[in-house]
């Protein structure tokens, strides 16, 4: 296996796709003659030319409608978002158009295309640049929510989201994108809402998709110096959510701390620790615990972000809390 | 379309050199009354509560809805806003199945999970039916670059009102629609209220054909009241998209009789104003005397007809009040195409 960064696994998905499918184009702000602000699209207009490839004004909410029409006609859109916080601007297309078109017009429509793009935190650009977003659309009936926390994973999963028949949100990580990691080369699928546990361990799980998996497993080393062996699961998908995986990890450690990016009300923690209380509530020899990003905007100066941010001491804190060994 | 250019000898009206035939004159003043017999239909099971929701009629704008579905091809894409019987009756659509729609049964047009705004036919190409003010109109040029990708040469005819034009989505499409040169004809439904808020107190270039002027679209203002006129405009607008010289706007002008939904009295607007365009400007009354004009149909042969089709909307009615209510285990149809087993939330269940 080669070992490629997490921008060009993203890449290799793309081009791979619209090798094999003529009905797929990307689209969206410097993704042909820039290559892409963050160059995942690099190289891909001279692959494919201007008809495939397309560059769009600063018009969030008109490509994205663009999108939805044009996957209504029958072709199969990747729409790129600079980064998701500009999406908000196109919110009405994603949530009103097409999350909702198969169901509102009796199955005649439907949307299948990608929205991708750069979310959570970044690195020093403030509030209006580092947010998370993925528990807005996995709210919603009509979405699925994808969000890779490796190179393997970002191609696999890409590749699987543009073949997919449903309207797939697909939330990259703007600090991740030149992580190096092992990629299969040519063909590769990663099924959709298929977790996968990326350490074994037997005290306790951590929950963690994104960015966040990565400090999980960081944490996990930190814990094991301590004595505490922790499994670390990345649900990879985060609708529909592999439950299944979450509830037997916990069932055979039977304590959970749930790790997030995201602001910590209402967020993707809140759900999964619900599922664990409601399914596994006697498996549970702690309560599960949360570790999110703090209820502010994001600040700049480097100490402020630092602290608003989940940090890996936070994860094996709270670990050590929920294994009694504090 | 084979009527267009037929010999002068054949009875028919012939206005700005276009020919219409006598059949064809009768098919269109026949969707124009039944749209409008229609909807008083819908009015009334409206006020007899089997109807609910927003339910927002199109009487007195039935020329734009038939002089454009003339104009097209049904291979060209149409969508609208929510103020959409009209134009889905116009395309062909099954008139029992949009009623049963409007009365949420299992044989409506969508299923029932629709209502009166969200009106979908993909058979006829009609793409809704679309809720939120402006948000067809980015969707409708997706259609055109999908047609353009495929080369296909088929047209989307984005329809809003004088409302939904001044949305933000319109001019970002406006844009790409004139950068790309798609294959898109913005119709703009100026029927001069958006709710209750006059053109006027709205905004500050009144005359609509014009919004395109910043984004090299070109615009053509039409008697909306007109149905004739509408088609030759349409049908030329229609040409200029094809041919692949981009966007073009029309702006039609024309006039809702009733409020802008049913819970609007439209007290906003004089008695005289509605009257001068109901009795003065009726697009179906017109069509009836230039009819009768070129000797084409009586006033009793309209009398006539008018009892067959109000039969007919009855029937219509009557049989989709008929249908059951769709049953509850569509609920969970349609939310997603690639189900995912095992994996939460569950489709199909609680829990």
């Amino acid at each position: 296996m080669a070992k490629i960064t997490y921008r060009e696994a993203l890449n290799q998905a793309m081009c791979h796709e619209m090798e094999r499918d003529d009905r797929v184009f990307l689209m969206g702000e410097e993704v042909a003659q820039y290559n892409g602000a963050y160059k995942v699209s690099q190289g891909m207009l001279d692959k494919f030319g201007p008809r495939r490839v397309i560059d769009t004004p600063i018009t969030e909410l008109g490509f994205a409608g663009l999108g939805v029409g044009a996957a209504m006609a029958g072709l199969r859109p990747v729409i790129e978002f600079m980064t998701w916080n500009f999406a908000i601007l196109a919110a009405d297309q994603i949530v009103n158009a097409a999350a909702k078109m198969k169901y509102m017009t009796g199955g005649q429509y439907n949307c299948p295309m990608v929205f991708r793009g750069a979310g959570g935190a970044a690195a020093r650009v403030s509030s209006q640049h580092s947010q998370a977003f993925e528990n807005w659309y996995a709210n919603i009936p009509g979405l699925k929510v994808v969000m890779p926390s490796n190179p393997a994973d970002a191609k696999g999963l890409l590749a699987a989201s543009i073949r997919d028949n449903d309207t797939v949100i697909f939330i990259e990580n703007e600090i991740n994108y030149g992580d190096v990691g092992e990629v299969p080369e040519g063909e590769y699928i990663i099924p959709l809402g298929k977790a996968e546990v990326k350490r074994v361990g037997k005290d306790i799980t951590l929950v963690a998709h994104s960015r966040m998996t990565g400090y999980a497993l960081m944490a996990a080393e930190e814990l094991a110096k301590q004595g505490i062996d922790a499994e670390v699961v990345d649900p990879r998908t985060i609708r529909p959510l592999d439950e299944e995986t979450i509830l037997a990890s916990v069932a055979k450690t039977n304590r959970a701390v749930v790790i997030e990016e995201g602001w910590r009300f209402a967020g993707i923690g809140a759900e999964i620790s619900a599922r664990i209380m409601e399914k596994a509530f006697d498996d549970l020899d702690a309560p599960v615990a949360r570790v999110t990003g703090k209820d502010v905007p994001m600040p700049y100066a480097a100490n402020l972000e630092r602290h608003a941010l989940p940090s890996v001491a936070e994860i094996v804190e709270a670990a050590r809390v929920t294994c009694n060994r504090a | 379309m084979t009527t267009k250019n037929q010999k002068k000898t054949e009875a028919g009206i012939t206005q700005e050199g276009r020919f219409y035939s006598a059949e064809r004159l009768h098919a269109m003043h026949d969707m124009m009354l039944y749209i409008r017999r229609f909807e008083e239909k819908a009015g009334q099971m409206y006020g007899l509560k089997k109807i609910g929701g927003f339910c927002h009629l199109c009487n007195g704008q039935e020329a734009v809805c038939v002089g454009m579905e003339e104009a097209s091809e049904p291979t060209d894409y149409m969508m609208t806003s929510y103020r959409d019987h009209g134009h889905i009756l116009a395309r062909g659509s099954d008139g029992t199945a949009v009623m049963a729609e409007l009365l949420g049964r299992a044989g409506g047009i969508v299923g029932g999970k629709g209502g009166s705004m969200h009106m979908f036919d993909v058979s006829k190409n009609f793409a809704g039916g679309n809720g939120i003010v402006g948000e067809q109109v980015p969707i409708g040029i997706g259609f055109a670059f999908a047609s353009q990708y495929r080369d296909d040469k088929r047209v989307s005819i984005t329809i809003m009102g004088d409302g939904g034009v001044n949305q933000g989505a319109v001019y970002e499409s406006f844009n790409m629609a004139s950068l790309w040169k798609l294959p898109v004809v913005f119709v703009i439904e100026n029927n001069q209220y958006a709710m209750g808020t006059s053109l006027s107190r709205a905004s500050a270039e009144t005359h609509l054909y014009k919004r395109g002027i910043s984004f090299k679209v070109p615009g053509v203002q039409v008697d909306g009241m007109d149905v004739l006129e509408v088609e030759r405009k349409m049908a030329e607008a229609i040409e200029h998209a094809r041919s692949g010289q981009g966007p073009i706007i029309v702006e039609m002008m024309t006039y809702r009789y009733r409020g802008h939904s049913m819970s609007d009295p439209a007290t906003y607007r004089t008695r005289d104003e509605v009257d001068e365009w109901r009795t003065g400007r009726d697009p179906i009354a017109r069509l009836q005397l230039q009819m009768i004009d070129a000797g084409l149909a009586t006033e009793a042969d309209f009398k006539q007809k008018d009892k067959d089709i109000k039969k007919e909307v009855v029937a219509v009615a009557k049989a989709a009040e008929a249908q059951p209510e769709p049953d509850l285990s569509v609920m969970w149809d349609d939310v997603i195409t690639d189900e995912i087993p095992n994996a939460y939330p569950y489709p199909r269940q609680v829990g």
